[in-house]
C-alpha cells in the first residue's frame, strides 16, 4: 500500500522542474489555464455583487410606484449637478482604469502607475462630491433615523415645489433610505476599490504586474468598472425623477 | 458601435485567444458615455410623461452595456463569461418579475 | 468483514502499512494547518468547526425536546425557549447545514474526483474557512451575550423593532458566514470548469461534481440577496432607515420576499450536496452505473434553477396576491420532478444491482425512505389549501427535519462513513457503525414523525408550551430524540477510535470507480503523482475490473 510516489513534490519544485514563470501556481498546468480561471472566478463575484444590490434595486423599483410623489419630492432635493459631475468623474475613472489595463498589456510600468493613480484620485474626487451632499443632507434634516423631519415637503420654501400631503411626505423617508442604503453600499465598495488601487499602486511600483503577469490588474478592472455600471444605474434612478417640474 | 476588427469565426466555448483592447475604442467608449451622460440629465428636465423614466432606463442600459463589452471585455470573451454575463442579468430579472408578480396582483379582486 | 455479501476489499492487516507520506504528514505543526492551502486540509478544518457547530445545535435541540416534554413552560421561561429554538435554527442552518457537505467532503473530493491538484483558489478557499470561522464567532457571542429570539428567519418588524436581543450581532454573523458560502460556492465552479483533467467531459464527471456544481450556482446567487436583506435589518435596527418598516411606509412583505429568495434556494444548497453523495454511495454499492446519470446530472441542474422560482410558497397565509400564490404553488409541484427523477433513477440503480449493506448503503437507504417523505409532504405544503391549515403548525417541522436532518444529515454521515478510508487511510468499525445507523433511523422517526400527527392537530410551532391533550405524542417525539443523541454520539466516539485502531483501508476499499480510489489513501497532498488522463464514463465497473491494482499507471 505504501505509495511509490515522490511525495516531496511540491509546488515550486514542481514549478522549477517545468521551467514555469513564477507566477504561475502549482496546481495550474499553464498560465493561459490560470488567467481564465481567475477571470472567470471574478465574473462569478461580480454576478454575487450584481444579486446583492439587485435586493435594493427592487425595493427601489416598488417603492417608487407606491410612492411616486414621495419619489419625486426626495429627488428634487438632490443637487442634479453635483450627480452629473460625479457620473462623468467615475467614467472618467473607468477610463483611467481601462488604460491601465491596457499600459499592464503592454508592460509599460511607468504609464500603468500613472493611470492607477489617476484612477485613485478620480475615485476620491467622487467621495469627496459624494461627501459634500451627504453633509448637505444632514444639515437639511433628510437623513432618515438621525433626524427628519417632513416639514419641508409638507410646507415647501420653494414656491416651484409641489406641497405633499403629511402621509405622503412620511414615505420621503423611503426615498432617502433607500438613497443612502445605495449611495452608501456604492460608496463602501469605492472605499474598498481605492484601498486595493493603493495597494496595487505600491506593487506596480515593484513592476509586479508588467512582466506578464497582470491577470490581477485586469481583474480589479472588472470590479471597478462594475461598480461603475451600480453608478450609471443609480445616477438616472435617484437625481432624475421628473425633473422638469 | 464600432466592432473593431477582433471578431474570432470559430468561439470554443470555454478558451479564445487573449484580445488586447486598444486605447483607440476605449477612447471612443470613454467619450460616447461622457455624451450619454450629458444627454440623460438634459433630457430629464425635458417633459415626456411615462417616457421620461423609459428613456433614462433606457441611457443606462446602454452605458453599462458599452462598459461591460468593451471596458470589460466581454465582446472579446469566450462564450462562458458571456453566459455567465446573462445569467447574472437573468437572476436579476427573476427576482424583479417573481416579485413583482405580487405586488401587482395583490389588489386584484379586493376593491 | 468479508463474508461473501460484502465488496469490502482490505490489504492483508499484518503487512498494510499507510503511505508515508500523505497530505495529513507532509507538513507538521499548527502553522501549516492555518496557513494551509491544501483544499483537504481546509476540508478537515471545515469538518472540525462544523462538527463542533453541529454539537452545539443540537445541545440547542435537546433543551426544545426537554422543554416539550410537559405542557407547561417547566423546563425554560417562555423567552428562553423563543431564544432556544432562534439559535438551534441559525446555528443548524448556518454553521451545520449549509457548509456540511460541500465543505467538508465536496472541499476533499471535488478537486480529486476531476483529476485536479487542487481547488482553483487555494487563498480564497482557506480565506472562506476564516469567514466561516469569523461569522460563527459572531452567531457563538451573540449567543453567549444574551442570545437572539427572532427565528433563523428574522421576520420584521420584529427583529428590527420589537426586540432588544442581539440581532445585529447574529445577522453580521450571517452575513460573514454567507460570503464563505459564496467563495467556496465560487472556487467550485471555476474548478469544475477549468481545473478538469484531460479526458475529464462534463458527462463522466460522477454526480458527486455534479450535484456540487448545482449547489455553488445557488450559493453565489442566492446567498449576495440574504446578504442585502440581513445589511438593511442591520441598518434598520441601528441608524433607523425604513426600507421594511411599516410606520415610514416600508412593506415587511419586501423582507418575506428577499429572504425567501435566498433562504428558499438555500434549501437547495443543503439537499443537493446530500443527493450527490447518495449518487456515488448506491452505485458503489450496487455495483453498477447510475440508472440514467444524464437525467440525473440534469435533473441537479434543473432542482437549482427550478429552486429560484417558488419562493413565495413560504408566504401564502402572509397576506400575498391570491393570483401570485397561485403561480408559485403551481412552479413548487415542478420541483418536485427533477426531485422524483432522481428517487427514481437511484431505485432503478438498485434494481438487480448486486448489493451489500454496508454502513453507507444503510444511511443511503434510509435517505431514500425519509427523503422521499419529506419530499412528498413538500408537495403538501405547496398546495395553498393545505398549506393555509398546515403551515406554521409542527408538520412543517417535521417535514423539514425529514428532508434536512431524514435527508441530509443521512447523506453527510452517508458520506462520512464512505470517505473515511480515503480521509484517513483507516477503516471504521462496521458492526457498531450498522448499529449506529439503524438506532439513528429509528430515533429518527420516533422525533419527528410524531410531529406530523401533531401539526396537522393543529399544534403550532415556536411555543414553549401546548394543551396536554397533545402530550402524548410530544413525549414519543422526545424519546425518540435521545435515541436519535445516541444515534449521533456514537460516531463521535468510533470515528476518533478508528484514527488509531481501525484497519488499514488500501487505496480502494469498496471496489468503487471514482479517480479519487485510484490514489493512495489518505492522499498526497499533490492528490496525484501524474496528471491522471480519463478515458472511461463515470461509475464503469468494468474498467475497474480490468485493472488490476498495480496496474493503475495514470493515477498514481
Amino acid at each position: 500500500m505504501d505509495s511509490p510516489a515522490i511525495a516531496t513534490v511540491n509546488g515550486e519544485m514542481q514549478a522549477e522542474a517545468h521551467a514555469h514563470p513564477a507566477y504561475l501556481r502549482h496546481h495550474f498546468e499553464t498560465v493561459e489555464q490560470q488567467r481564465e480561471a481567475a477571470s472567470f472566478g471574478m465574473w462569478l463575484f461580480l454576478l454575487t455583487e450584481v444579486m446583492f444590490f439587485g435586493g435594493m434595486f427592487m425595493a427601489y423599483l416598488i417603492y417608487r410606484n407606491w410612492y411616486h410623489a414621495a419619489f419625486v419630492a426626495g429627488s428634487n432635493t438632490l443637487n442634479i449637478w453635483l450627480g452629473t459631475i460625479n457620473t462623468a468623474v467615475l467614467i472618467c475613472s473607468s477610463f483611467t482604469m481601462a488604460m491601465a489595463v491596457y499600459s499592464a498589456e503592454k508592460r509599460r510600468r511607468k504609464s500603468l502607475v500613472t493611470y492607477l493613480i489617476l484612477t485613485i484620485v478620480l475615485g476620491l474626487a467622487f467621495l469627496g462630491i459624494k461627501a459634500v451632499e451627504y453633509a448637505e443632507k444632514f444639515e437639511l434634516h433628510q437623513v432618515p433615523g438621525a433626524s427628519f423631519s417632513i416639514e419641508q415637503f409638507v410646507h415647501p420654501t420653494d414656491p416651484k415645489a409641489v406641497a405633499l400631503a403629511p402621509d405622503m411626505a412620511e414615505k420621503t423617508q423611503v426615498y432617502f433610505s433607500l438613497y443612502f442604503a445605495m449611495t452608501g453600499m456604492h460608496a463602501l465598495h469605492m472605499i474598498i476599490g481605492i484601498s486595493i488601487l493603493l495597494i496595487l499602486v505600491v506593487r506596480a511600483l515593484g513592476g509586479a504586474y508588467t512582466e506578464g503577469h497582470m491577470s490581477t490588474i485586469e481583474n480589479f478592472g472588472l470590479y471597478w468598472h462594475f461598480v461603475d455600471i451600480v453608478w450609471i444605474f443609480l445616477f438616472p434612478l435617484l437625481y432624475l425623477i421628473s425633473r422638469y417640474r | 458601435m464600432s466592432h473593431p476588427e477582433s471578431q474570432h469565426g470559430s468561439m470554443d466555448l470555454e478558451h479564445q485567444e487573449h484580445h488586447v483592447v486598444g486605447p483607440k475604442v476605449y477612447l471612443l467608449i470613454f467619450f460616447t458615455l461622457l455624451v450619454c451622460t450629458g444627454l440623460t440629465t438634459w433630457v430629464a428636465f425635458i417633459d415626456l410623461g411615462v417616457l421620461n423614466p423609459v428613456i433614462a432606463l433606457a441611457i443606462a442600459c446602454f452605458k453599462a452595456g458599452l462598459v461591460v463589452l468593451f471596458f470589460m471585455h466581454i465582446h472579446y470573451s469566450s462564450k462562458l463569461l458571456k453566459l455567465t454575463v446573462a445569467s447574472g442579468l437573468f437572476m436579476f430579472l427573476v427576482l424583479i418579475t417573481m416579485t413583482l408578480s405580487d405586488y401587482i396582483s395583490r389588489a386584484w379582486g379586493l376593491w | 468483514m468479508s463474508s461473501a455479501n460484502t465488496i469490502v476489499q482490505l490489504p492483508d492487516q499484518s503487512t498494510a502499512q499507510l503511505p508515508r507520506k500523505h497530505y495529513l504528514n507532509q507538513e507538521l505543526g499548527l502553522k501549516s494547518w492555518l496557513l494551509t492551502g491544501d483544499h483537504k486540509r481546509i476540508a478537515m478544518l471545515y469538518l472540525f468547526s462544523i462538527t463542533f457547530f453541529f454539537f452545539i445545535g443540537g445541545a440547542f435541540a435537546s433543551l426544545i425536546r426537554l422543554q416539550l416534554l410537559t405542557p407547561g413552560s417547566d423546563l425554560l421561561a417562555p423567552d428562553t425557549y423563543n431564544k432556544v429554538f432562534s439559535m438551534h435554527g441559525i446555528v443548524m442552518i448556518f454553521l451545520f447545514l449549509v457548509p456540511s457537505v460541500p465543505a467538508t467532503l465536496g472541499n476533499f473530493l471535488i478537486p480529486i474526483m476531476i483529476g485536479a491538484k487542487d481547488l482553483a483558489f487555494p487563498k480564497i478557499n482557506l480565506l472562506s474557512w476564516y469567514l466561516f470561522v469569523a461569522g460563527g464567532l459572531f452567531i457563538l457571542a451573540a449567543m453567549i451575550l444574551g442570545g437572539v429570539d427572532t427565528g433563523w428567519t428574522f421576520t420584521t418588524p420584529l427583529s428590527t423593532h420589537y426586540l432588544n436581543t442581539h440581532v445585529v450581532t447574529a445577522a453580521l454573523g450571517i452575513f460573514i458566514a454567507g460570503f464563505a458560502s459564496i467563495l467556496t460556492g465560487l472556487n467550485f465552479i471555476v474548478t469544475i470548469h477549468r481545473m478538469r483533467a484531460p479526458g475529464m467531459t462534463w458527462f463522466r464527471l460522477p454526480l458527486f461534481v455534479w450535484g456540487h456544481y448545482a449547489a455553488s450556482i445557488l450559493m453565489v446567487l442566492g446567498t449576495p440577496v440574504l446578504a442585502i436583506t440581513l445589511v438593511l435589518v442591520a441598518l434598520e435596527r441601528t441608524i433607523g432607515i425604513g426600507v421594511f418598516d411599516p410606520t415610514k411606509g416600508g412593506d415587511p412583505l419586501l423582507f418575506q420576499h428577499l429572504f425567501w429568495f435566498y433562504s428558499h434556494p438555500a434549501v437547495y444548497i443543503m439537499i443537493l450536496p446530500g443527493m450527490a453523495v447518495i449518487s456515488e454511495v448506491i452505485s458503489t454499492f450496487s455495483r453498477k452505473r447510475i440508472f440514467g446519470y444524464t437525467a440525473v446530472a440534469f435533473s441537479s441542474v434543473a432542482i437549482a434553477i427550478f429552486g429560484f422560482f417558488v419562493w413565495e410558497h413560504h408566504m401564502f397565509i402572509m397576506g400575498v396576491s391570491n393570483y401570485s400564490a397561485l403561480v408559485f404553488s403551481l412552479l413548487t409541484m415542478l420541483v418536485a420532478v427533477p426531485s422524483a427523477i432522481k428517487i427514481f433513477n437511484w431505485s432503478a440503480t438498485l434494481y438487480k444491482g448486486s448489493i451489500t449493506f454496508e454502513t453507507p448503503m444503510l444511511y443511503a437507504f434510509g435517505f431514500l425512505g425519509l427523503f422521499t417523505i419529506g419530499g412528498l409532504t413538500g408537495v403538501f405544503l405547496g398546495s395553498m389549501g393545505m398549506d393555509v391549515h398546515l403551515t406554521e403548525t409542527y408538520f412543517i417541522v417535521a417535514h423539514f427535519h425529514f428532508v434536512m436532518v431524514g435527508g441530509m444529515l443521512m447523506a453527510y454521515l452517508a458520506g462520512m462513513h464512505f470517505w473515511w478510508p480515503k480521509i484517513t487511510g483507516r477503516m471504521y468499525p462496521e458492526a457498531i457503525s450498522k448499529l449506529a445507523a439503524v438506532v439513528t433511523f429509528i430515533g429518527f422517526i420516533f422525533t419527528f414523525f410524531p410531529q406530523f400527527i401533531l401539526g396537522y392537530l393543529g399544534m403550532p410551532r415556536r411555543y414553549a408550551s401546548y394543551p396536554p391533550e397533545f402530550q402524548v405524542l410530544n413525549v414519543l417525539s422526545t424519546a425518540g430524540a435521545s435515541i436519535l443523541a445516541v444515534g449521533y454520539l456514537l460516531p463521535m466516539l468510533y470515528m476518533p477510535w478508528s484514527l488509531k485502531y481501525g484497519k488499514i483501508a488500501g487505496n480502494n476499499p469498496w471496489q468503487a470507480t471514482g479517480l479519487e480510489w485510484q490514489i493512495t489513501s489518505p492522499p498526497l497532498t499533490e492528490n496525484f503523482v501524474e496528471t491522471p488522463i480519463v478515458d472511461h464514463e463515470a461509475y464503469d465497473y468494468e474498467w475497474l475490473a480490468n485493472q488490476t491494482e498495480h496496474e493503475v499507471k495514470t493515477v498514481g
